[in-house]
């Protein structure tokens, strides 16, 4: 698989909505590309395009129709295309790290428990793994007298913030980021585009979605053209 | 760790009642720490098959396969009436909907939950307690209340005391019934949240039985839908449930009413 | 009633086969409660029909009996039984338990040790002792079978929960042969370490429940507790005013309206022979005829 982390092959979806009588939409088709560890790839193209479902077929929320996404674990390579529930779930807590484009909120969970439950779950100790998420929402700015308190109630840009420090605390080495800055402010946005400077000087492959250019221009080591894959309507 | 051994495993499990269908040949393994979300509506069979797997119900055709503490694994079948009790009674957990069918209700609330203990030959009273209270904290159960009978205890109260009675013998393997059904809603999101920590915590591995999506939703790990007996979709929980495939599961997933 | 109208001892000879065989099979399972076809008899259900059909199936012409109920030899069930099996069998009858072959009791166990030469014929009004806790027959079955007692303990732990001690005080569950747990009929929880390694067959007859149950002379029976709340023995705060018995289980008699009460030995013929040999309690002018009376009532 060469040093990439993240390959895809031929890829393609298409959605069949039985309910509306078995009309399919279709998403993407023949994507190819791939990521390697350090840089930054950003999938460019306009709304409703498929960049959202790439990264989700590329973290398992979605299935591909064809074929094959390889993502590099250790040793091995794994086709996520292929691959069975168990081994997906293993990619997700020791590879893949995502960032959703909304926040999903668990009702009742306090923020820094919503951050910090990916490294209790990859087995880091709950005392350590709270003091880093205190950390990283510190420096997302996020009050600490928020911290105990579950997200729901707290505006876009501070969910968002919730959402990215959840996403980006962990140590992964592929991190998916589906418009990681959407709903911040000037200052906020400079925290995280650092914090994605950073995992790219620690190595990490980002395959990121990002409309505002600046921001694009400040992260992206390269763009890829969705619209390279539209599927055939 | 993930290259375990699987904990439980059903094998074209099917069960029919003369010639009504209670599920057909359902087949799949369980892992420790792992939740199984089963889902779907009125007679889609989920209850069936839960009753299946415990052993409460013996198969038309097909198998259950459970590897016992010693690593053996065991065909339930093949266990005798004892052996299934004692399984029950250490290493399986079984919440019933209705806290009262899992409970003693006569009896009071640290009683309930050191039975098992007693029933596996603890026979220091303080011991017993304080294992009882131990847990009556873990399912945040007030301390004061070890002493009443959960006739006085609310819905919820119960059934967080069902639990407790469940794994205060640190069962490896808890079957679950539609665990919040019945309980009011704020009731049922604090139960979910003291379930979600319980197996995460105790690296518990669970069938959950639901009609309920979004119980699935915030348990599982994966899920298996069933209609009329038949598993029509299986896979990893938010992938069935953002992307279903099947006709059916994408009406299950577009019937829930937004808040 | 003549005695040419009756079998010995009231039942047929077929009966009291099927009682024997019973019986027989409660020897060979100490503690295991063995089902038997209870018969209609001239008394109603809780009066000791189960007792009598156990005694009248195992009398012979040659023994002694001796019938005590709540440890007296003169109390109206105790009389009653006596006189049946006097005139149904013809058998001696007697007050003294050194003298008796078989002893019916209700409710006590005699404070006289007892021989092999003897039998206790105990009378249980419900067999079962997982019975309050766990209604279905089919399931108490199972709990035996399996030997899963948790819930014997359950209601042990509840007592301690609520009373600070286990405060069950009479028909307090043993370990019958380390196997089985079985209801020592009501007696007094006083009365439980006599059970144990006895030389005297004990015998458990309940009619209207239908169940006969034993155990063998020298058995093991080891009253259930736990670790931390061991059994403990009741010991009376008082000696008996009649002959100044200080280890029995004792009675407490009202004597008048004013709170006024005196304790006497339970066990009548105990208390006697204790007197008979000289020893004498505090208050024995003070008694009434009645319970202070003369030695040896009754033959």
């Amino acid at each position: 698989m060469s040093p990439n982390l993240l390959e895809l092959a031929g890829v393609g979806k298409c959605f069949v909505m039985h309910l509306q009588g078995g009309v399919e939409l279709p998403v993407v088709a023949g994507v190819a590309f791939s990521v390697a560890p350090g840089e930054c790839a950003v999938l460019a193209g306009p709304s409703g395009a498929g960049k959202s479902s790439i990264l989700k077929m590329i973290f398992g929320s979605y299935r591909c129709d064809h074929g094959s996404i390889l993502v590099r674990d250790g040793a091995d390579v794994v086709d996520v295309a292929a691959a069975d529930p168990r081994r997906i779930l293993r990619l997700r807590r020791h590879v893949i790290g995502y960032v959703s484009q909304f926040l999903r909120v668990v009702p009742r969970v306090a923020a820094i428990d919503v951050v910090a439950e990916p490294l209790i779950v990859g087995g880091i100790a709950p005392a350590v793994a709270l003091a880093r998420a205190g950390d990283l929402l510190a420096r997302l700015n996020v009050a600490p007298r928020l911290w105990m308190l579950p997200p729901a109630t707290f505006s876009g840009g501070e969910q968002q913030r919730v959402n990215v420090a959840r996403g980006l605390l962990p140590d992964l080495p592929l991190l998916l980021l589906d418009e990681p800055t959407a709903s911040l402010d000037g200052e906020n946005r400079a925290v995280v585009i650092d914090q994605i400077a950073e995992k790219k000087r620690r190595g990490v492959a980002i395959l990121a979605i990002a409309h505002d250019g600046d921001v694009r221009s400040r992260i992206a080591d390269r763009l890829i053209d969705v619209t390279r894959f539209a599927a055939a309507a | 760790m993930d290259d375990d051994a699987p904990l439980l495993i059903a094998e074209g499990l099917s069960k029919s009642y003369g010639r009504r269908l209670g599920c057909r040949v359902v087949s799949f393994s369980i892992h420790e720490g792992e939740v199984l979300a089963v889902v779907g509506e009125s007679g889609s069979g989920k209850t069936t098959l839960l009753q299946l797997l415990s052993g409460r119900l013996a198969p038309s055709a097909g198998r259950v396969r459970y590897r016992m503490r010693d690593d053996v694994t065991r065909d339930l079948a093949s266990l005798g009436e004892a052996e299934r009790r004692f399984l029950f009674r250490t290493d399986w957990g079984y919440v019933h909907q209705d806290p009262a069918l899992g409970l003693r209700m006569a009896v009071s609330a640290g009683a309930n939950v050191g039975e098992r203990l007693m029933a596996v030959g603890w026979r220091h009273y303080g011991s017993i307690r304080r294992g009882a209270l131990t847990w009556l904290e873990r399912v945040e159960i007030d301390a004061g209340r070890i002493d009443d009978t959960p006739h006085t205890y609310s819905g919820g109260m119960r059934q967080r005391l069902q639990i407790a009675r469940n794994l205060v013998t640190e069962p490896r393997l808890v079957f679950m019934d539609e665990p919040t059904g019945g309980l009011d809603v704020s009731v049922q999101a604090r139960l979910l949240d003291l379930l979600r920590n319980l197996v995460t915590r105790f690296r518990l591995a669970a069938v959950v039985v639901t009609h309920d999506l979004a119980v699935a939703r915030l348990l599982s790990h994966r899920i298996m839908v069933m209609k009329s007996g038949e598993v029509v979709e299986a896979g990893l929980t938010d992938q069935v449930l953002d992307d279903p495939r099947e006709a059916y599961t994408q009406l299950l997933v577009s019937s829930i009413l937004p808040p | 009633m003549t005695r040419a109208a009756y079998n010995f001892a009231y039942l047929d000879e077929q009966t009291k086969r099927m009682v024997r065989r019973a019986i027989l099979k409660a020897i060979a399972i100490p503690g295991y409660q063995v089902p038997f076809a209870s018969r209609e008899m001239p008394m109603p259900y809780g009066w000791g029909t189960g007792g009598v059909q156990v005694t009248a199936s195992i009398l012979g012409p040659d023994d002694v009996l001796k019938v005590i109920d709540q440890g007296s030899d003169d109390t109206t069930n105790a009389v009653s039984i006596r006189k049946f099996f006097a005139k149904t069998a013809g058998v001696r009858t007697t007050t003294h338990t050194a003298d008796a072959s078989v002893i019916q009791t209700r409710h006590r166990i005699p404070e006289q040790p007892l021989t092999e030469a003897q039998i206790l014929v105990y009378q249980v009004p419900v067999p079962e002792p997982l019975r309050f806790l766990e209604p279905r027959e089919a399931e108490t079955r199972k709990l035996h079978a399996l030997a899963d007692y948790g819930l014997m303990h359950v209601k042990l732990y509840e007592d301690i929960a609520r009373h600070g001690h286990i405060a069950t005080s009479y028909a307090y569950p043993v370990k019958v042969d380390g196997r089985y747990v079985t209801d020592p009929s009501p007696t007094p929880k006083f009365d439980n370490p006599k059970m144990d390694d006895c030389p005297a067959l004990q015998l458990f007859g309940a009619g209207r429940e239908k169940r006969i149950y034993a155990i063998p002379p020298h058995t093991n029976v080891v009253s259930l507790d736990f670790e931390d709340h061991p059994f403990e023995r009741y010991r009376h705060d008082a000696e008996c005013v009649l002959c100044a018995a200080a280890d029995t289980y004792l009675d407490e008699v009202i004597t008048d309206d004013r709170g006024g009460r005196m304790f006497v030995c339970s066990d009548s013929d105990h208390c006697a022979a204790r007197r008979a040999a000289g020893h004498h309690g505090a208050s024995l002018s003070d008694a009434p005829t009645a319970i202070g009376g003369e030695g040896g009532r009754g033959r």
